[in-house]
C-alpha cells in the first residue's frame, strides 16, 4: 500500500479530445473536479451539459451507463473515535443514532453534515473514443431534492431515475412516468437514505382472522456488530507489504 | 365487425418463464402486444444498504447472490474496486486464477441461458444437455470453494485458496456399481486443472451438439429469427451491453477495449451480430461460449507452467496464514483487527466494471475513509435491459414476449438487488 493518497485514474487529464472540449464547450459553466475522475456542475445547466456530451462533433458519450444517487447526510462521521485516546476508556463503540442502527421512532437526521446532502452522478461511457467520464450534481434543496430528467437524451434513464427516485427520493423533473420501481406497492420512505433504518419500518405477516396478509412495525431490533470507525492509513506504523 | 377493445393481462410473478419473478402487465390488442410494464422489486434484498453497515469483506457473500447464475463475476468487480481505491497490487497467479474462473462462469451463466431459453421456446432436450456440462463446472466451484453456487473465492488482493491439487470424487452407491463410478470419476483422478483442461477439450464437442439442435432448426428460427430487433443506435440509447449490444452489431467488450487483470494478454476473438435479433443474440453467445474456452486452455497453460502466491501478503487487507497466527505476534493481531474491525479503505469514489456474461457489471465505491462503504452501487447489466422490453416486445405476438425474456438473459437477483 503506498502512502501517498490513491489518485484515480482521470480521463479529463489523460484524454485531450475530453479538455478540449471541456474547454471549448463547456466552459461557460462553473465545473471543479471532485476525487480526480468526477466532474461536478451547478445542477441547473445539467440539461445543456448532458445534451452537448451526448451529442457533439467531438466525443461523444453514448451511453449512460448508471446513475448513482447519495445521500452525503453521514459521510465521514464515525462511530469510534479512533484518532486520540481519552480517559473514558474503550467504548463500546456503538451510537444509538448512527446509520444502521436506527429505530422505528428514533430515525433522526444528522445535522452537521458539511455540504448538500444529496448528489447525483452520471456514469458516462463513450464507444466510439473508449472512455468514460462521471458528472455530479448536488441537488440545492436537501429537503426537497430535485434534478431535471435526461431521460430525453439517454433512454436509458427511465429506469435509473426511477430506481433513485424509489431508493432516495429524488424528483426528476420531465421524467414521464416516475413511480417506485424497486420497492413494495404502497411502500412509504426512502430506503438508500442513511436515516431510514436498516431492519425498515414495517414487517408482513398473515392474520389468521382477517385471512390475508397485514403489515405492523417491526418487531427485530437493530443488530450492526461491528461500528463504523475511521481510520487515516497515516496514522500509526505504516511498515508496507 | 365486432368491436375489438385492447386488454389488459397480468403474466407473473410466478410464471415458469418469467425467469424468476418478473410480473409484467401486458396491454393487448387481439394478441398483439400494445405495451408491456415490468413490475419488479419483487427479490428486492436491499443488497446496497445491507452493504452499507458492513465491513468490506463482509459483503463479497453478497455479491455471488447477485447475479446467481455468474457468481464469481459479480465478485469480481466489488473486490476490483477495493483494490482500485486501496491501491494494493494483486499477485500474477491470482489474476489468471479470477480470469480462468470469470470464464468458466461464462460458460456456467451461457449454459443456463440456453437451456432455460430453449425450454422457454418450447425444446426441452437442450436443457438437459446444457445441465449435462454445468454439472462439471459446479464441481470446479466446489472443488476450489468448497460451495457449488456461491462460492465467495475472491479476496481483495487475491484468492482465498490455490487450485487444489485433486478433485472431489463420485462413490460408489446403490444406484452405479463400481465400473461406472471409474468411469466417471476418470478424469477426476488428477488435479483441478487437470480437470478443466479435460473438460475443455470435450468442451467444443458439446457446443457443437446443443448447436446441431438448434442453429437449423426451423422452429428454433421461426421463433427467434427477426424477433425483437433492436438497432444498434437504439442499442446505445437504452444502455445496452455484453451480448445484447454485440448482437446489434457493435464490437464492444471490456476485456477487450478497457482490460483489466491479464485480458491483453489472452488470445480471444469478439462475434458479432448484424440484424440484432434474437437469433443473433444466441450465435453470438453460442460463440462466446467457444472463445471462453480458448481463454481457460490458455489460462491453465500458464497456471500449470508458474506458481506462485495466490494474494497480496499485505497483511492489514488479507489474512495471515493460520499457523502464523499461532506463533507470531504481529500475525496475531493483524488477524485480530481485520476480523473484528476489517480495514479502513482511503476517502474517495471509484467505478470498476468487469465483462460479466450478461454485459457490464459495475461497482460504484464511494467512501468516506471507513471500514465500511458509504455508498456502494451496482450496476447490474440485466437492469437497463430488461427496462427495454417494453420497447423489444411492442408490435409482437404474446408468445415472442416469453422468447424475448429469454434473449435478455434475466435474473432477478441482479436486477432487484
Amino acid at each position: 500500500m503506498s502512502k501517498s493518497k490513491p489518485s484515480n485514474e482521470s480521463y479529463l487529464k489523460e484524454n485531450k479530445i475530453l479538455r478540449d472540449l471541456f474547454k471549448k464547450y463547456l466552459d461557460i459553466y462553473e465545473y471543479y473536479f471532485e476525487n480526480n475522475s468526477t466532474v461536478v456542475f451547478n445542477q441547473d445547466s445539467l440539461i445543456e451539459i448532458m445534451t452537448t456530451l451526448q451529442n457533439n462533433s467531438q466525443i461523444n458519450f453514448e451511453i449512460l451507463i448508471d446513475i448513482i444517487a447519495i445521500d452525503y447526510s453521514d459521510y465521514g462521521i464515525s462511530e469510534w473515535n479512533t484518532s486520540s485516546a481519552n480517559n473514558k476508556g474503550y467504548s463500546r463503540g456503538i451510537k444509538k443514532n448512527s446509520s444502521g442502527r436506527y429505530t422505528y421512532e428514533s430515525s433522526k437526521t444528522n445535522t452537521n453534515q458539511p455540504k448538500k446532502r444529496f448528489a447525483t452522478i452520471y456514469n458516462l461511457l463513450s464507444i466510439s473514443s473508449n472512455c468514460r467520464i462521471n458528472i455530479k450534481f448536488y441537488c440545492d434543496d436537501d429537503d426537497n431534492p430535485s434534478l431535471a430528467s435526461v431521460t430525453s437524451i439517454w433512454s436509458s434513464a427511465d429506469w435509473y431515475e426511477r430506481e433513485a427516485y424509489d431508493l432516495l427520493g429524488i424528483v426528476f423533473i420531465g421524467h414521464p412516468d416516475l413511480r417506485r420501481l424497486l420497492t413494495d406497492y404502497g411502500f412509504i420512505g426512502h430506503p438508500l437514505r442513511k436515516d431510514f433504518p436498516l431492519i425498515g419500518n414495517v414487517e408482513v405477516n398473515y392474520d389468521l382472522n382477517k385471512e390475508r396478509v397485514v403489515y405492523q412495525p417491526v418487531t427485530i431490533k437493530p443488530r450492526v456488530l461491528i461500528p463504523k470507525v475511521i481510520r487515516n492509513s497515516d496514522d500509526g506504523d505504516n511498515e508496507d507489504a | 365487425m365486432p368491436d375489438i377493445k385492447s386488454f389488459t393481462m397480468n403474466f407473473g410473478p410466478q410464471h415458469p418463464s418469467a425467469h424468476g419473478v418478473l410480473r409484467l402487465i401486458l396491454e393487448l390488442e387481439g394478441e398483439v402486444i400494445k405495451r408491456a410494464d415490468p413490475h419488479i422489486g419483487l427479490l428486492h434484498r436491499g443488497t446496497e444498504k445491507l452493504a452499507e453497515s458492513k465491513p468490506y469483506n463482509q459483503s463479497i457473500g453478497y455479491m455471488d447472490r447477485l447475479d446467481y447464475v455468474s457468481m464469481m463475476s459479480n465478485e469480481h468487480a466489488y473486490v476490483l474496486s477495493i483494490e482500485k481505491l486501496l491501491d494494493i497490487n494483486v499477485p500474477i497467479r491470482a489474476k489468471y486464477i479470477r480470469v480462468m474462473f470469470d470464464e468458466i462462469t461464462r460458460i456456467l451463466n451461457h449454459l443456463l441461458w440456453l437451456g432455460a431459453h430453449a425450454l422457454d421456446i418450447g425444446a426441452m432436450s437442450v436443457f438437459l444437455y446444457a445441465f449435462r456440462e454445468r454439472e462439471d463446472l459446479m464441481d470446479c466451484y466446489e472443488a476450489v470453494s468448497g460451495t457449488r453456487m456461491h462460492a465467495t473465492y475472491y479476496r481483495p488482493g487475491g484468492v482465498i485458496k490455490d487450485l487444489p491439487l485433486s478433485m472431489p470424487k463420485y462413490e460408489e452407491s446403490k444406484w452405479k456399481s463400481k465400473k461406472e463410478i471409474n468411469k466417471l470419476n476418470e478424469a477426476r483422478e488428477g488435479s483441478l486443472l487437470d480437470f478443466i483442461e479435460d473438460f475443455c477439450s470435450r468442451f467444443p464437442k458439446c457446443v457443437d451438439e446443443y448447436e446441431a439442435l438448434l442453429t437449423d432448426n426451423r422452429i428454433w428460427k421461426q421463433r427467434t429469427v427477426d424477433i425483437g430487433i433492436v438497432s444498434k443506435e437504439r442499442a446505445f440509447q437504452l444502455g445496452f451491453t455484453g451480448p445484447m449490444l454485440r448482437g446489434s452489431g457493435v464490437a464492444w467488450d471490456l476485456r477487450k477495449k478497457q482490460p483489466y487483470e491479464i485480458y491483453s494478454e489472452l488470445d480471444f476473438d469478439i462475434p458479432i451480430g448484424s440484424n440484432g435479433d434474437c437469433y443473433d443474440r444466441y450465435l453470438v453467445r453460442i460463440e462466446e461460449m467457444r472463445q471462453s474456452n480458448k481463454i481457460i486452455k490458455q489460462c491453465i497453460k500458464w497456471l500449470k507452467e508458474n506458481e506462485g502466491e495466490i494474494i497480496s501478503d499485505n497483511n492489514k487487507i488479507t489474512a495471515p496464514t493460520r499457523d502464523s497466527v499461532k506463533e507470531d505476534m504481529e500475525s496475531h493481531i493483524y488477524h485480530f483487527k481485520l476480523f473484528t474491525e476489517g480495514y479502513c479503505l482511503p476517502e474517495g469514489e471509484v467505478y470498476c466494471a468487469v465483462e460479466h456474461p450478461k454485459g457490464e457489471f459495475g461497482i460504484t465505491l464511494i467512501s468516506d475513509g471507513s471500514n465500511k462503504p458509504y455508498r456502494l452501487k451496482i450496476r447490474a447489466p440485466g437492469f437497463p435491459h430488461l427496462a427495454a422490453l417494453n420497447e423489444m416486445v411492442r408490435g409482437h405476438m404474446i408468445s415472442d414476449v416469453v422468447a424475448i425474456i429469454g434473449t435478455q438473459d434475466i435474473v432477478f437477483g441482479e436486477i432487484d438487488r
